[in-house]
């Protein structure tokens, strides 16, 4: 590889209403969108868990008793590195640092594991969290792949 | 409408309540889930409650609630718990979690009565 600078080769953006039967959905366009870089297997699945998270929190925490809209920008790089940032305009987070500690949960009783953060920093290779109270949550999530088989 | 991405499957034979999970377990395929079993274990008052979780395809942190909330409930209700088949997105989220600590569980294909543990 010469030069160290990447490009954004695509960008997918959608949106959708915080309903949780749109984890499955949210879980499958980035699988689809991924499809084009061909990850693994592994890859695929440990991405699908991240976002599957990320939304989820926007459904049970960030839009709690209401229905808000969830933004994803998924964007492809031309060093086979993915990201996909997942937005809400819900309630936010007071204390970052203390939401992302594995366990850390403001809702036991819906048997919440807080186990969220943990699993976005364990499958992904970065997790950005950026939040205002009152004005909504944007976790970022990047995956650099690996590099596929030469045929040649 | 209904969606479902998940389905439990139940059998009950000399006490022990088996419940069989499968496809994918998501905070919005949890709920049901966690409400059949309980329902269960009001109604049959089983001794032994043996979750198989060899079919499914996908699993986030609402698994860890549904699998560690089911565990609390069985202790509450004094009676034995085990997942003897996990699949593998079962299991690197219970190795993740550290879950071999509280519960006994087994690999994709080992079978029920193989759940011999380290003392
Ligand atoms: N999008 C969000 N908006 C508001 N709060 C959030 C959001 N995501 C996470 N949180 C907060 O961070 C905590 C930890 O999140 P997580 O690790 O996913 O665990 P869990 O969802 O099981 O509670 C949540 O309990 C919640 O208080
Ligand atoms: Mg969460």
């Amino acid at each position: 590889m010469k030069s160290k600078e990447k490009s954004c080769e695509n960008t997918l953006k959608v949106s959708f209403e915080s309903l949780s039967r749109n984890e499955s959905l949210a879980r499958s366009l980035a699988s689809a969108f991924m499809t084009q870089l061909d990850p693994t297997v592994s890859e695929l699945a440990d991405m699908k868990c991240a976002v599957s998270e990320a939304v989820t929190n926007c459904t049970v925490h960030a839009y709690k008793n209401t229905v808000g809209t969830v933004y994803m920008t998924m964007k492809a790089y031309s060093d086979r590195s993915v990201r996909i940032e997942i937005r809400d305009k819900g309630c936010g987070i007071d204390n970052i640092e203390e939401a992302m500690q594995p366990l850390f949960t403001t809702d036991p009783d819906g048997e919440r594991s807080g186990m969220g953060f943990t699993v976005m920093e364990n499958f992904t290779d970065g997790v950005r969290v950026i939040s205002r109270r009152g004005k909504g949550t944007k976790v970022t999530l990047t995956k650099k792949l690996s590099s596929l088989r030469s045929d040649t | 409408m209904e969606f479902k991405s998940a389905d439990a499957y139940f059998s009950q034979s000399r006490g022990v309540l088996k419940c069989t999970i499968r496809g994918e377990i998501d905070h919005h395929s949890a709920k049901s889930i966690r409400e059949e079993i309980d329902k269960r274990l009001r109604d049959e008052s089983p001794s032994e409650l043996v979750i198989d979780m060899g079919g499914v395809t996908f699993m986030d942190s609402s698994g860890l609630g549904v699998v560690l909330g089911r565990y609390q409930k069985a202790r509450e209700y004094g009676i034995g718990f085990s997942v003897p088949r996990t699949a593998p997105a079962v299991k690197r989220m219970f190795d993740m979690a550290g879950l071999e600590r509280i519960i006994k569980y087994g690999e994709e294909n080992s079978n029920t009565e193989k759940t011999e543990r380290r003392g």
